[in-house]
C-alpha cells in the first residue's frame, strides 16, 4: 500500500509537467537542505552548462542522503562567485522582499531554507570545459565567509555534452560526499543485452550512458558479475558448445586466461573482496552443481559444497568477505542460504515461501536485495531487501512486471536491477528505499545487470 | 511417436514433391506458331531462352538444349554449328561445359550462354551403402523428448515407457553408427530464475541420461548440456507451454 501511495505523486508529476510544480517536496523529512544554482558560463561552454546543471539536479534530487530545494524557490540573483558574497545578515529593515541572494541568509531564511549552497560559473579554457564548483554551509553561526566554505572545486573535462555531463556528476557527488555518499563516478554497470543479435555481454557507465559491447561471440553469453577492484568481468557464455566460465579485462576488453574444469557446468562468479580468489558454481565431479574455490585463473580448484542439492548464484560479504550467500534448493523451491566461506554454518536466511533468488550485497555487508515470489504465482518476482542479522524484509517492486537481479551501487543508495515492466527487459535503477525508479535502457532486451565499482 | 512419423513421411512426401515439380518445371512457352518468325533486317534478334536441362549430369549423360530466337537470319550454337532459330538438341559432355549462342541480323547480334554442369562422380571408398535413414534422421524419428514437472529433475513415472523406447531406439542407432554421438539437452521453463534453471537443465539432461545408461545404452555415447531457459520452445505464458519447455531434448552430435 505504501508504494502504491508513492507512485501516485510520481504519475501526477509526470502528466501535469515539471515545470508547473512549484510546491517544496520533502521527501527525507530531517535530512540537510541544498540548494544548488544554476550554474553559467560565457562562449563556447554556455551552450554545456544547461546539460551541467541538468545532471547536477538530477543526482541531487535522486539522492536519498539530502533533500534537494527546488530552484523555483531562490532568489533571481545568485552569486557565481566567492567575491559575489556579502558578509553578515541584512538588517531586517533593509530587507528587500525579493532577497538578492548575495548574502547566505537569503538562502537559510524562508522561502529557499536551505542548509547549504552551491554555486559556481563554468568557462573555456584551451578548448576544455572547466567549471568552478563551491559548496557553503548558510548556518547562521559562521564568524565568517572563509569558514562557511565547505569546498571550493575546479571541474575539468573535455568541451562536449559527455564533459558536461561528466563534470556534473562529479560536482554532484563532491556534495553529496559531505554527507556520507560514495561517489559512484567511474562505476559501470555490466550487463546482458541482445540488441545485436545474440545475448552478450555490455557494459555503460553507471548512469546509462556510453553503452558499450565487451564481447562478440554470436553465442549464448551471460551472468556477469565483477571483481570488486573494478578490472575484472567474469561471465558464463556457451561459445565452447556448454555453459563454461570466461573472464575479460575491463581495461583492455581482452580475454583472461582462465582453466574451466571439466565438467557440463561452470558458472555464477564472486570474487572475494581482495579480488584475489572466486567462488562459483559447478558440476565438477557429477551431481546437482555445487559451490567451488579457485584463484582467479580457475586453479587451486576445492569443492566447498555438498549438498545434493542445487547450488548458484554465490554471493561473497564484500565487507568482511567471510561469508556469503548463494541459492539453494536444498528444501525443495530456491531459497536464499547463508554460508561460510568454507561452505559450512548453513542458515537459510528467505522465508522458505515461494523462490527467493538473485542474491545481492550491499557495499556494508549488512544486507542483501533479492528478488522473490513471496509466495505467489512462480515467476511473479519482485526486489525485496534484507537486513541479513535481523532477517527483516523489506518490499521495493510492486505490481510492476517481473524484476530480477538486484545490484547494489557503490555508494549503498541505490540499486540497479531488470525489469519487465513495459514489455521487454531493461535495466532500471532506484533508490535503496525503493524510490526515484527509472530505466538506463531502451533497446533490445536487457537483463543481469551487475554493477561494478570504480577500478582502484 | 504417430505424428513424429506422420511428420517425418510428410517430410519425405514434401520433398518428392518438390523434385517431382522440378522435373515437371514448365518449359518455357512454345515458338510463336501462329505468325511465322519474319526475319527483320531492322531489328536485333532476340533470344527468347537458352536452357540446358538437366543442367547438372554425370558424365556421360545427356543434357538437352533448347533454345528459341525471332529477328535472326543466322543463329550459331558454339561445338554445334549453325541451328535453326527454335530446337533443342542432346549434348553428352564429360566435363563442364558452356554452350555459347550467337543469334546475328543484319539489326545486330544477340548472345547467350547455357552451362551444362558435369557433376564427379562419387568414388567408391566415399560412398558406403547408406542405411535408409541417417542416425540424426532415427534420432529425430524415433527418440522422444522426456518432460519433467515444474523444479523437479526425476523421471516422472507416465515417461518411463518413453524412456524404455528411447533406450531401444539408441541402442539400435550406436549399433548401426558406432561413431554416433547423442548430445541430451535439459531446458526448463521460463518461470524460475535463469541462474537456478541452468543448474536444473542440468539435472534432468543428467538424470535422462542416467536412466538411459541403466537400461544399457552406452553412456560414453552420450553428452549432457543444460541450455536453462534460454531456449525455449514456446513463450506464451501458459501451463501448456511451461510443460513443453521443462524437457530433455536429444540432438546430433556435440554442439
Amino acid at each position: 500500500m505504501r508504494l502504491r501511495f508513492l507512485a501516485v505523486p510520481v504519475f501526477a508529476c509526470a502528466a501535469i509537467g515539471w515545470q508547473q510544480i512549484n510546491v517544496t517536496i520533502i521527501k527525507n523529512p530531517g535530512k540537510p537542505l541544498v540548494a544548488v544554482t544554476d550554474l553559467r558560463a560565457s562562449g563556447a561552454a554556455a551552450s554545456l552548462m544547461a546539460t551541467f546543471n541538468s545532471t547536477v539536479v538530477s543526482d541531487l534530487g535522486n539522492s536519498p542522503l539530502i533533500n534537494f530545494i527546488p530552484k523555483t524557490l531562490y532568489p533571481l540573483q545568485v552569486p557565481q562567485q566567492p567575491q559575489d558574497l556579502v558578509a553578515g545578515v541584512a538588517p531586517s529593515s533593509a530587507r528587500p522582499v525579493n532577497p538578492q541572494g548575495k548574502r547566505l541568509t537569503d538562502w537559510s531564511l524562508p522561502p529557499v531554507s536551505a542548509n547549504y549552497l552551491g554555486f559556481g560559473y563554468g568557462a573555456e579554457d584551451r578548448g576544455q570545459l572547466v567549471v568552478f564548483g563551491w559548496f557553503y554551509s548558510t548556518a547562521p553561526n559562521m564568524p565568517s565567509l572563509q569558514q562557511a566554505q565547505v569546498f571550493g572545486k575546479v571541474y575539468t573535462a573535455t568541451q562536449d555534452a559527455a564533459g558536461a555531463v561528466d563534470a556534473g556528476h562529479r560536482y554532484a557527488a563532491d556534495i553529496l560526499a559531505q554527507f556520507g555518499g560514495t561517489s559512484l563516478v567511474g562505476s559501470r554497470i555490466v550487463f546482458v543485452s541482445n540488441r545485436s543479435g545474440a545475448k552478450e555481454i555490455w557494459v555503460m557507465n553507471w548512469d546509462g550512458t556510453d553503452q558499450r559491447q565487451l564481447t562478440r561471440y554470436g553465442s549464448t553469453s551471460t551472468f556477469p558479475s565483477a571483481s570488486p577492484d573494478g578490472r575484472i568481468v567474469a561471465f558464463t557464455s556457451y561459445t565452447a558448445g556448454y555453459p563454461a566460465i570466461y573472464m575479460l579485462s575491463l581495461d583492455t576488453g581482452r580475454r583472461m586466461p582462465f582453466y574451466n574444469q571439466r565438467a557440463s557446468m561452470n558458472a555464477f562468479v564472486t570474487f572475494t573482496p581482495d579480488s584475489k580468489r572466486i567462488i562459483f558454481s559447478s558440476t565438477a565431479g557429477g551431481g546437482a552443481a555445487q559451490l567451488f574455490t579457485a584463484n582467479v585463473d580457475g586453479s587451486g580448484f576445492r569443492r566447498l559444497t555438498s549438498s545434493g542439492a542445487i547450488e548458484v548464484e554465490p554471493k561473497v560479504n564484500p565487507k568482511t568477505g567471510a561469508d556469503l550467500v548463494d541459492v539453494s534448493g536444498r528444501t525443495g523451491y530456491p531459497q536464499v542460504y547463508h554460508m561460510n566461506m568454507e561452505g559450512a554454518d548453513v542458515h537459510r536466511l528467505s522465508a522458505g515461501t515461494g523462490e527467493a533468488t538473485n542474491p545481492g550485497w550491499s557495499p556494508d555487508g549488512i544486507h542483501i536485495a533479492f528478488a522473490w515470489t513471496r509466495g505467489f504465482e512462480p515467476g511473479n518476482y519482485n526486489i525485496f531487501v534484507m537486513d541479513v542479522t535481523s532477517e527483516q524484509t523489506t518490499q521495493l517492486t510492486a505490481n510492476e512486471g517481473r524484476n530480477e537481479n538486484p545490484t547494489w551501487a557503490p555508494d549503498g543508495a541505490h540499486i540497479a536491477y531488470a525489469s519487465t515492466r513495459g514489455g521487454r527487459s531493461q535495466i532500471w535503477v532506484m533508490n535503496a528505499d525503493g524510490t526515484g525508479k527509472h530505466p538506463l535502457t531502451q533497446t533490445g532486451n536487457n537483463e543481469k545487470p551487475f554493477w561494478v565499482n570504480a577500478e582502484k | 511417436m504417430t505424428t513424429r512419423r506422420a511428420a517425418v513421411a510428410f517430410t519425405t512426401v514434401f520433398m518428392l514433391a518438390l523434385a517431382a515439380a522440378c522435373h515437371k518445371k514448365p518449359l518455357p512457352p512454345p515458338p510463336a506458331s501462329a505468325p511465322p518468325p519474319q526475319p527483320s533486317a531492322a531489328n536485333k534478334p532476340t533470344i527468347n531462352y537458352f536452357t540446358a536441362e538437366p543442367s547438372t549430369i554425370s558424365s556421360g549423360q545427356p543434357s538437352s538444349l533448347r533454345w528459341s530466337v525471332t529477328d535472326a537470319t543466322n543463329v550459331q550454337i558454339d561445338g554445334i554449328g549453325q541451328v535453326s532459330p527454335n530446337g533443342r538438341r542432346a549434348v553428352y559432355p564429360t566435363s563442364t561445359t558452356t554452350y555459347h549462342l550467337t543469334a546475328t541480323s543484319s539489326g545486330g547480334t544477340s548472345e547467350a550462354d547455357a552451362t551444362v554442369t558435369v557433376a564427379t562422380p562419387p568414388t567408391p571408398e566415399t560412398a558406403p551403402a547408406r542405411p535408409t535413414q541417417t542416425s540424426a534422421e532415427m534420432l529425430a524419428s524415433q527418440v522422444q523428448d522426456v518432460h519433467f514437472d515444474y523444479d523437479k529433475s526425476d523421471i516422472r513415472g507416465q515417461d518411463q515407457t518413453i524412456i524404455q523406447s528411447d533406450a531401444t531406439a539408441l541402442k539400435t542407432i550406436f549399433a548401426q553408427d558406432p561413431t554416433f554421438v547423442v548430445t541430451i539437452e535439459g531446458h526448463c521453463d521460463e518461470r524460475g530464475s535463469a541462474e537456478y534453471n541452468l543448474a536444473l537443465g542440468d539435472r534432468r539432461a543428467s538424470a535422462t541420461k542416467d536412466a538411459l545408461v541403466s537400461l544399457g545404452v552406452p553412456g560414453d555415447k552420450l553428452k549432457t548440456i543444460s541450455y536453462g531457459k534460454e531456449r525455449p520452445l514456446c513463450t506464451d505464458p501458459t501451463e501448456d507451454c511451461y510443460a513443453r519447455n521443462r524437457r530433455a531434448h536429444f540432438s546430433a552430435g556435440t554442439q
